[in-house]
């Protein structure tokens, strides 16, 4: 500590390169004119990444397709893409700087729960589009004039689960949640609608979303005497769950939220994804749906054309979420036939009969999600591909996992 | 009772992670006195190079190249970052490492992207257990248990019996003198960021398939691995580990005891109570560290 000043400056010198480099890595927005300015609040990086950045990449691909056969209006669209890492505070600041600044027609996303919820009434008060590409029920009930989302409800999501745990003749049910927004509102949906079934909650955990380990909280839930767990998550947190259960030798079966709709993690998971059942878009299963299937053309283009352009990755049903986002904006201007707030915004709540990768929407004043129930179907993984639950014979051929 | 034992098994598998994280933090403390905040990203790095690197070689080999690999970034780390300053202080070494611990993130992610990636089970697959008496047991965690020991048993023997081992203790002691006995302080920094790496990377890869390993894994390893450090007494490897089984074993009770999301609660609570209460940590002996320079 010889000279003081020295340091100072030379803390200050790092302290400039770091901030220096924050800015240069996060993504540069190119100023274009008459272009029609859209944004998109997206956890590209941190714990919801697994549905931001491929949400994010399906919007690249759409709005560029788009551009190319002469935007939306004659205008081009310019994508403006936010990176939220999945943290509130930073979707709240990005959703005024896109309202107040950008003026953006309307924003697509954010992707998980507990940001949009955040920015729900920041939308709601500048009067901008907002769809959202997370799940909690929350985020249209109570309808917000200017709030829509595209994924399935996780309302219909628990439903769907509970369906079938009746079916299989189980009472007693284990509840492991993440302690984020979208664990939270699964939680509150289980604890809700469970008791009106007559099925009873033994066992009721909250873990860390950034847990390494959870022995302890499955041996808990294990020692309840739970005949089955009902986990509820986004995070890397559900494959280890799944795989800790079985080590302690939790034979019962193990349901997941539609967050489990990533190829990823069953790979994680290995031989303990086995079995795992879900809810989920048809996107995971579309070379299984029949040809006549009203879903059938737009899933498997949306997949080719993801695959072809993003290879290895894997399409997932959240990048379809993004995709749909677009797809309602673009039918809804051309519906209204104009590029203003107000008049796109009536006529996104009269589209009917819209075909996304979620489902078919039907929107209405009331309804700002679209979607019912059969927009679901009882996914389960075997030999470490994803597959419908009731017709688990029809991709008998499938090929042995590496 | 099997019940018992079984959290106790919870505990010792979230202890060893711990270990293996805080233990690198205590290898570039003994030889520097700093606390070098990338040490998980080192763990980061070895877990993913080492799942590339298995595409194309057996496992064993791909973990050995991912440690060497860490390693070489290890000591350009220190070589391009930290060797020029003269005598840094404590706080310009903390903001230079939590500003390397973002570059390597992002990096990581520009290269791997954002998915989660898992190595195999070194022996049996995800839902293979040992069942002993009513208690299930992953192999994986015999490994972690069995490689960390190993591992802390040769750093004793390093440092305690060997001529570098010896010269590095002589820097961490007071790096004045050792320069003027003749021994290169710089380059037994240098080692010192290569044998954290190294470990780090170690740590990575058997750690990978029981927590599986992103481009973010690194921090939230190293706050866990950080408590465990102080916990014990920083620069004390021995002390880390103890430190970390007693955390992860209470951590395991906690979630017995209370709902377990107040699991990190328990953790972190410890933690300030050790700072208030014994600051030089569990094992830690408060006048050795007053002689630390700072």
């Amino acid at each position: 500590m010889r000279k003081k000043g020295e340091g100072v400056m030379k803390f200050a010198q790092i302290l400039a390169t770091v901030m220096f480099m924050v800015v240069v890595f996060v993504s540069p927005v190119l100023a274009a004119k008459d272009t029609v300015k859209i944004g998109a609040l997206l956890a590209v990086t941190g714990p919801a990444s697994f549905l931001g950045a491929p949400e994010a990449r399906s919007l690249e691909m759409l709005v560029e397709g788009i551009n190319k056969k002469g935007g939306l209006k004659g205008k081009q669209i310019e994508l403006i893409i936010k990176d939220t890492g999945a943290s509130t505070e930073k979707a709240v600041s990005f959703a005024k700087q896109l309202i107040e600044e950008e003026k953006v027609l309307a924003i697509i996303g954010p992707s998980t729960s507990g940001e949009t919820m955040g920015i729900k009434k920041i939308a709601e008060e500048g009067k901008t589009i907002l769809l959202s590409c997370a799940a909690a029920e929350a985020i249209v009930n109570p309808v917000g004039k200017y709030v829509f989302k595209t994924p399935q409800k996780d309302s219909d999501a628990v439903i769907k689960i509970l369906e079938q745990i009746k079916k299989m003749k189980l009472s007693k049910i284990g509840i492991l949640s993440s302690n984020s927004g979208f664990g939270n509102a699964g939680k509150g949906q289980i604890e809700k609608l469970a008791a009106e079934r007559g099925i009873t909650i033994v066992s009721n955990e909250v873990y860390d979303k950034a847990a390494s380990d959870l022995t302890g909280e499955v041996t808990k839930v294990k020692a309840s005497g739970a005949e089955t767990i009902i986990n509820w998550s986004i995070e890397p947190a559900q494959a280890i769950v799944i795989k800790n259960a079985r080590q302690i030798g939790f034979t019962g079966p193990i349901f997941q939220s539609h967050g489990f709709g990533n190829i990823k993690y069953v790979e994680a998971a290995g031989a303990a994804a086995e079995g795992v059942m879900f809810p989920a878009g048809r996107l995971l299963v579309v070379d299984t749906l029949p040809k006549n299937h009203p879903q059938k053309t737009v899933l498997a283009n949306y997949k080719k054309d993801y695959e072809t352009k993003f290879k290895p990755d894997a399409a997932s049903t959240f990048g379809g979420h993004a995709f749909d986002a677009m797809l309602i904006l673009q039918k809804g201007i051309e519906k209204a036939n104009s590029l203003d707030k107000e008049a796109v915004r009536t006529a996104i709540e009269g589209l009917q009969g819209i075909v996304g990768t979620a489902g078919i929407f039907n929107f209405s004043a009331t309804d700002h999600n679209g979607l019912t129930i059969d927009a679901f179907e009882m996914l389960t993984v075997k030999n470490g591909k994803f597959v419908a639950l009731d017709q688990p014979e029809a991709k008998k051929a499938a090929p042995k996992k590496k | 009772m099997e019940l018992l034992l079984q959290y106790i098994v919870a505990g010792i598998t979230y202890g060893t992670i711990y270990a293996i994280v805080a233990i690198g933090f205590n290898i570039i403390y003994n030889t520097t006195g700093i606390i070098n905040f990338a040490q998980g990203e080192f763990v980061m790095l070895g877990g993913m190079t080492a799942f590339t690197l298995k595409e194309y070689m057996p496992l064993p080999v791909a973990i050995i190249c991912a440690v060497v690999i860490t390693m070489i970034i290890g000591a350009l780390i220190e070589i391009v970052f930290i060797r020029w300053l003269h005598k840094p202080s404590v706080l310009r070494m903390i903001i230079i490492t939590i500003g390397l611990s973002i570059l390597i993130r992002e990096t990581a992610l520009h290269i791997w992207g954002e998915g989660v990636t898992a190595l195999p089970y070194f022996t049996g697959t995800s839902v293979t257990s040992v069942n002993l008496g009513g208690v299930f047991i992953s192999p994986q965690v015999f490994w972690a248990v069995g490689i960390s020991s190993i591992v802390v048993i040769l750093l004793g023997i390093f440092f305690n019996f060997t001529l570098l081992g010896k010269q590095m203790r002589a820097c961490s002691a007071n790096r004045e003198a050792a320069r003027l006995c003749g021994i290169s302080t710089q380059n037994m920094v240098t080692f010192s960021f290569m044998l954290s790496a190294a470990i780090g990377a170690l740590g990575g890869c058997i750690v990978s398939p029981i927590t599986y390993i992103s481009y973010d894994s690194g921090s939230q390893l190293a706050i866990k691995g950080f408590t465990v450090a102080i916990l014990g007494g920083l620069g004390n490897s021995t002390a880390a580990v103890a430190a970390a089984m007693i955390l992860g074993i209470l951590e395991s009770f906690s979630i017995w005891a209370l709902p377990a999301a107040y699991k990190d609660v328990v953790s972190i609570a410890i933690m300030l109570i050790i700072l208030f209460v014994k600051p030089s940590g569990l094992f830690g002996n408060a006048a050795a560290a007053r002689l630390k320079e700072y």
